[in-house]
C-alpha cells in the first residue's frame, strides 16, 4: 500500500502538469465548439424579449424588443462589442456584421431625437447633475448589481469596484427604462472611465430610455403623483409628450436600415441566443442551423466535407506510398547482417532526425517551376522550358513531400516487427516446396501485417494532422482540414468554427489511435529502431 | 571478397555481359543524347561503347575491379570535360562510375554473390531488382537535402541554381548566406529565442517524465494504462488541435497573469510557449525512459537499501547512472520536439517569442531567401550530431543490459 502511495506520488506531479495544460486546453477547445454565449451576453435584455416571438408568421417583432435591443447595443456600442456581435451572427446569415456596424454608429443619432425635444422642454436635462440627483436614492442595490453582472458578462472586463451611485428604488419602479440605461451608463463612467458620474452628461440612450417610459400612460400618471427630485422636469416632459417623436424604436431602427425589419435577421438571432449552439458542428458538415430546421447548405458552398474527404484521400494515399516503399527496405533492414543494418538504419534516421522545416524546404527547392527537379528535366531536353511540369502549389507536391517526411514513421514499426520473424519458417516453406512468392505471400506477409498496421495508423494519424508542410507545398488544391482550423483560427476569427473542426478531427484520430492500441498496445512504441 | 569471387562463374562475355552492359550505356547514351537534340544518335554511340567497355574489361585481367572502375570515370569525365565543360566532367564522371561498376559487376559475375548457387536467372533478376528498389528508397530519403546544403552556399539571392554554380566557379558560390544567419538580428534573435525555449522546456519536460516513468514501472500501479494514455496523449493528438486548444487556454491565461499578477509581458510570453513545449516532449520521455526501466533489475535497489542506503541514494547512486541513456535520449527527443516545434509556438507565441522554426516558416511562406537554406543546413549538422549521440546511448544502455548491440 505505501508503495503504492509512493509511486502515486511520483507520477502526481506530472500528471497534474499534462492534465493542466494539455487536457483542460482540449476540453476547452470541446467547449469552444458549442458555446454561444456572445449573443446571449451582449444582448441579453433582446435575448429575453425575442423569446416571445414567433418567427414563422414573417412579421418582424413587437416594439419591446427594439427597445430592448437599443439598451443593449448601446451598451455594446460603448464597449466596442457590438461588431463582434455581428460578426459571430455573420457567420449564419451574411450581412449582419454590416448591419450591426452601421446600426453601432449611428445610435447616438437615435438617441438625440429624444434628447433634442426633451432638452428644449426642460434644460435641466442637459446637466449631468440634474440626472444623477434624480436617478440616485436607496433600495436599487440589488439593481446596480444585476446591471454589473450583465455589462461584465458583455464587455468580458472585470466590472467590480464603487460606482458612487445607487439608483433610487422608486425611480426604478415608475421608469423602468430610463434606470436601466442609465445604471449602465454610471457602471460605464464609473469603473471602465473612472469618472464621477455625477459631473458626467448621460449617455443619448438614457433620453431615448426617458421616451420609451413616457410612452406608458401608466407612467405618466405615476409621474404626475411624484414628488422626489427632478419631479417638475419629468412632469413637464410628461405634460409635453407631444413634442416628442410620434414613432416607436422599431421605425427608427428601420429608418436606419431597413434589414432591422426583416423577419429573417431576427429569425437568425433567436436562432442563436441560446448559450449553447449545434451550429458550428453543422457547419463543419455543411449544414445550417435555420428556423425551418437543419438543412444541407447549396452546393457551392459546401468546402468543409470535400476538404475532410480529400484529407483522408491524401492521407490514405501518402499512408499506402509509405508502405509500397518502406515494406522493402525494412525488410531489407531486418534481413540484413546487424553491422550492415545498423549503417543503413541512419540513412533512415538521419531525415527523422531533421527538422520538418528543413525537408519541406528541401521539397520546396526541389519542386518549385524553377526547382531542382524541373530544371534537370529541361537540361536533359525531356521537359520544354516553357511547359515545365507544376509539382508544387497542388496535391502532388503535398504527397510527394508528406511521404518523404513520413515514410520514416513506417519503416521504424515495420522493422522492429520484422526483426522477430524467425527466417527459419520462410526456409522451412520453401523446403516444403513453396515457391519463394508463396513463401513470402502465405507464410511471412502475414506475419508482417501488424507491423503494416501499426505504421499505418502512426502514419495516418500525423497525415491527417499536418499542417506545415500542406501550407508551403499544398497551394489550394492540396491543403488539409488543419490549414483551414488555422485559417480560422489567425484569419477569420471564427474561433467556434475552428473548434469543431478540431473536435470532428480529434474523434478521429482517437479512434485510429483506439485502435493502434488494440494492434499494438501505447506500451510498445518504440522510437528510434 | 576474393572467397565470394571463387565459386562465382564468370558469366557469358558475348551473349551475357555486353548486351547487359550496352543496355546500360545505351540508357545514358539517350539522356546524353537528348541533351543535344539526337537521343537516338545517343543510344547507338551509348550501346557501342557500352559493349566495348564490357569487351575491354573482360580482356584486362591485372588490373583490380577498383581501378578499372576509376579508369573508367577518369575517361569519361575528361570526354564529358572536352564536350560540356566543368559541369560536363561532373557529368561524365558519375556516368563513368556507374558504367564502370556495372560492366564489372556484371563482367565478374558478382551479381550473383548475394543469393544462393541454385536461384534461377529470374530470382537473381527479381534479387538485384529489389535491391536496386531498396537503393531508390534510400536515395529518395537523403537525396532531398543534398540541394539544401549545396544551395545554402550560392552567391546570389536566389533559390534556384545559378550556371556559375552549375559549373563549379568560385564566383557562384559565398558564404555570404552564412554571414546573413550570423550577423543579423532577424536570424539570431530567433535563435536565441529557440535556445531559450528549447533548453527549459527539455529540462520540465525530463525531471517530471523520469519521476512519473519511475512510479509507473513500479509493480501494481492502479489505473497504469489510462494514466498512461493521459501522458502519452500529447503525442497521439494531432499537432494543429493541441494548438487550437492550447490558443483558446493560454490566451486568457496569459493576459490573467499579466493583469493580476503584474508580469512581464515578455516574460509570460516565454512561459505559455515553455510550457506548452514541456507538454508536447513528455511523451518522448515517457516512452524512453519506461523502456530503459524495463530492463532494470529491480535487486538492486533492494541491495542498495539492504546496505543502509536511503531512497534518495539509491536513486541517485544506483538507479539514474543506470537509467541515464534513457533519460538523456529522451530528453534529446523532447529537445528537438521543441526545437523543431512551429504550429503551437505560431498559435501561442507572440513575435517576441518567435523561434527560429517560426522565422523559416515566414521566410518560406513570405520573402524566398537562400538565408532559409544556411539555416537549415546548420539544422541538419545539428540533427546529424543528435542522431549519432542518441546512437551511442542506445548502444551503451544495451550494452549495459547485457544485450547485443543494434
Amino acid at each position: 500500500m505505501r508503495q503504492k502511495m509512493r509511486a502515486l506520488m511520483l507520477v502526481a506531479p506530472l500528471l497534474i502538469f499534462v492534465v493542466v495544460t494539455f487536457i483542460v486546453p482540449i476540453l476547452s477547445m470541446l467547449f469552444r465548439s458549442v458555446e454561444n454565449e456572445i449573443v446571449p451576453n451582449t444582448i441579453p435584455g433582446t435575448v429575453v424579449a425575442l423569446s416571445e416571438w414567433d418567427g414563422s408568421t414573417g412579421q418582424p417583432p413587437h416594439e419591446d424588443v427594439y427597445r430592448n435591443l437599443y439598451i443593449d447595443l448601446f451598451k455594446a456600442e460603448e464597449a466596442k462589442q457590438h461588431t463582434r456581435l455581428g460578426t459571430r451572427l455573420n457567420y449564419e446569415q451574411t450581412g449582419v456584421s454590416s448591419l450591426f456596424r452601421t446600426t453601432g454608429r449611428s445610435l447616438d443619432d437615435i438617441g438625440e431625437l429624444w434628447q433634442d425635444p426633451l432638452e428644449a422642454i426642460d434644460p435641466n436635462f442637459e446637466e449631468g447633475s440634474f440626472w444623477f440627483e434624480m436617478m440616485s436614492g436607496t433600495g436599487g442595490e440589488g439593481f446596480l448589481e444585476q446591471r454589473r453582472e450583465l455589462m461584465a458578462a458583455m464587455s468580458d472586463e472585470n466590472m467590480s469596484g464603487d460606482v458612487g451611485f445607487v439608483p433610487s428604488a422608486e425611480i426604478i419602479e415608475m421608469l423602468p427604462w430610463t434606470a436601466r440605461a442609465y445604471t449602465d451608463f454610471a457602471l460605464w463612467a464609473a469603473i471602465r472611465d473612472g469618472d464621477t458620474v455625477a459631473e458626467e452628461d448621460p449617455w443619448e440612450s438614457v433620453y431615448g430610455a426617458l421616451g420609451m417610459d413616457l410612452t406608458n400612460p401608466d407612467t405618466v400618471s405615476a409621474i404626475n403623483s411624484y414628488n422626489g427630485a427632478g419631479a417638475s422636469a419629468l412632469q413637464a416632459a410628461a405634460a409635453n409628450i407631444d413634442q416628442l417623436p410620434d414613432f416607436g424604436f422599431r421605425e427608427a431602427f428601420t429608418q436606419e436600415d431597413e434589414d432591422w425589419g426583416n423577419a429573417e435577421v431576427w429569425a437568425t438571432i433567436k436562432l442563436y441566443s441560446p448559450s449553447m449552439t449545434p451550429g458550428y458542428f453543422l457547419n463543419s458538415v455543411d449544414m445550417s442551423l435555420t428556423p425551418d430546421g437543419v438543412k444541407m447548405k447549396p452546393d457551392n458552398q459546401q468546402i468543409y466535407t470535400t476538404l475532410f474527404t480529400r484529407t483522408l484521400v491524401m492521407a490514405l494515399i501518402i499512408t499506402g506510398s509509405c508502405i509500397l516503399l518502406g515494406y522493402p527496405v525494412a525488410w531489407l533492414l531486418a534481413n540484413l547482417p546487424m553491422r550492415t543494418a545498423s549503417i543503413l538504419m541512419i540513412l533512415v534516421l538521419l531525415p527523422f532526425w531533421t527538422s520538418l522545416l528543413v525537408r519541406t524546404s528541401a521539397w520546396k527547392v526541389l519542386l518549385q517551376q524553377q526547382g531542382v527537379i524541373n530544371e534537370i528535366l529541361v537540361w536533359l531536353g525531356f521537359v520544354d522550358d516553357a511547359d515545365r511540369l507544376i509539382l508544387m502549389n497542388n496535391a502532388t507536391g503535398t504527397v510527394i513531400a508528406m511521404t518523404h517526411i513520413l515514410l520514416p514513421f513506417m519503416i521504424l514499426p515495420l522493422y522492429s516487427v520484422m526483426k522477430t520473424i524467425p527466417p527459419s519458417y520462410q526456409r522451412a516453406a520453401k523446403s516444403l516446396g513453396a515457391t519463394n512468392w508463396t513463401a513470402f505471400w502465405r507464410v511471412y506477409f502475414p506475419q508482417s501485417v501488424p507491423g503494416i498496421g501499426a505504421g499505418s495508423i502512426l502514419v495516418f494519424i500525423l497525415a491527417i494532422g499536418y499542417y506545415i508542410t500542406p501550407e508551403i507545398v499544398g497551394g489550394t488544391d492540396g491543403v488539409f482540414i488543419s490549414n483551414r482550423i488555422a485559417y480560422h483560427i489567425s484569419s477569420s476569427l471564427n474561433w467556434g468554427l475552428a473548434a469543431a473542426l478540431g473536435s470532428i478531427l480529434l474523434v478521429v484520430v482517437l479512434g485510429l489511435y483506439w485502435c493502434y492500441d488494440k494492434i499494438v498496445g501505447i506500451d510498445n512504441v518504440k522510437l528510434g529502431g | 571478397m576474393n572467397e565470394v569471387i571463387s565459386y562465382v562463374r564468370r558469366p557469358e562475355l558475348m551473349t551475357f555481359t555486353m548486351p547487359l552492359v550496352a543496355l546500360l550505356g545505351a540508357m545514358f547514351g539517350f539522356i546524353t543524347g537528348n541533351i543535344f537534340g539526337s537521343p537516338w544518335i545517343g543510344f547507338v554511340l551509348g550501346a557501342a561503347v557500352g559493349a566495348a567497355l564490357a569487351f575491354v574489361f573482360s580482356k584486362i585481367v591485372k588490373m583490380k575491379s577498383k581501378q578499372k572502375t576509376l579508369a573508367t570515370a577518369v575517361v569519361f569525365g575528361v570526354v564529358g570535360l572536352v564536350f560540356g565543360g566543368l559541369g560536363g566532367l561532373f557529368g561524365g564522371f558519375l556516368v563513368g562510375i556507374s558504367m564502370g561498376w556495372f560492366a564489372n559487376w556484371v563482367g565478374s559475375g558478382r551479381y550473383r554473390a548475394g543469393v544462393p548457387i541454385y536461384y534461377t536467372p529470374g530470382q537473381v533478376l527479381w534479387h538485384n531488382a529489389f535491391l536496386f528498389i531498396c537503393a531508390f528508397v534510400f536515395f529518395f530519403l537523403i537525396a532531398p537535402l543534398l540541394p539544401v546544403v549545396w544551395l545554402s552556399f550560392n552567391a546570389e539571392n536566389f533559390f534556384t541554381f545559378t550556371p556559375e554554380m552549375l559549373s563549379f566557379k568560385a564566383e557562384g558560390y559565398s558564404l555570404k548566406h552564412y554571414r546573413d544567419f550570423l550577423g543579423t538580428d532577424e536570424w539570431m534573435v530567433p535563435l536565441k529565442n529557440s535556445l531559450i525555449i528549447a533548453p527549459i522546456a527539455t529540462l520540465i519536460s525530463v525531471s517530471l517524465g523520469t519521476l512519473a516513468a519511475i512510479g509507473l514501472s513500479q509493480s501494481h500501479v492502479p489505473g497504469r494504462q489510462a494514466m498512461m494514455a493521459v501522458l502519452i496523449s500529447p503525442m497521439i493528438v494531432p499537432l494543429i488541435i493541441s494548438a487550437t486548444g492550447m490558443f483558446f487556454f493560454y490566451a486568457p491565461l496569459g493576459n490573467w497573469l499579466e493583469l493580476q499578477l503584474g508580469l512581464n509581458q515578455a516574460f509570460v510570453g516565454y512561459v505559455k510557449v515553455i510550457l506548452a513545449h514541456a507538454v508536447l516532449g513528455i511523451p518522448f520521455v515517457i516512452i524512453t525512459v519506461t523502456a530503459t526501466l524495463v530492463g532494470f533489475d529491480k535487486s538492486l535497489t533492494r541491495a542498495a537499501a539492504n546496505m543502509g542506503a536511503n531512497p534518495v541514494t539509491t536513486f541517485f547512486k544506483v538507479q539514474m547512472p543506470l537509467i541515464l541513456p534513457g533519460v538523456i535520449s529522451g530528453g534529446l527527443f523532447a529537445f528537438i520536439t521543441s526545437f523543431d516545434e512551429v504550429v503551437v509556438v505560431l498559435f501561442v507565441g507572440s513575435a517576441r517569442q518567435q523561434t527560429l522554426p517560426w522565422q523559416m516558416y515566414t521566410g518560406l511562406r513570405e520573402q524566398i531567401s537562400p538565408t532559409i537554406l544556411a539555416a537549415a543546413t546548420i539544422l541538419v549538422s545539428v540533427s546529424i550530431l543528435l542522431l549519432l549521440t542518441v546512437e551511442l546511448l542506445r548502444r551503451r544502455s544495451e550494452r549495459l543490459r547485457g544485450m547485443s548491440p543494434g
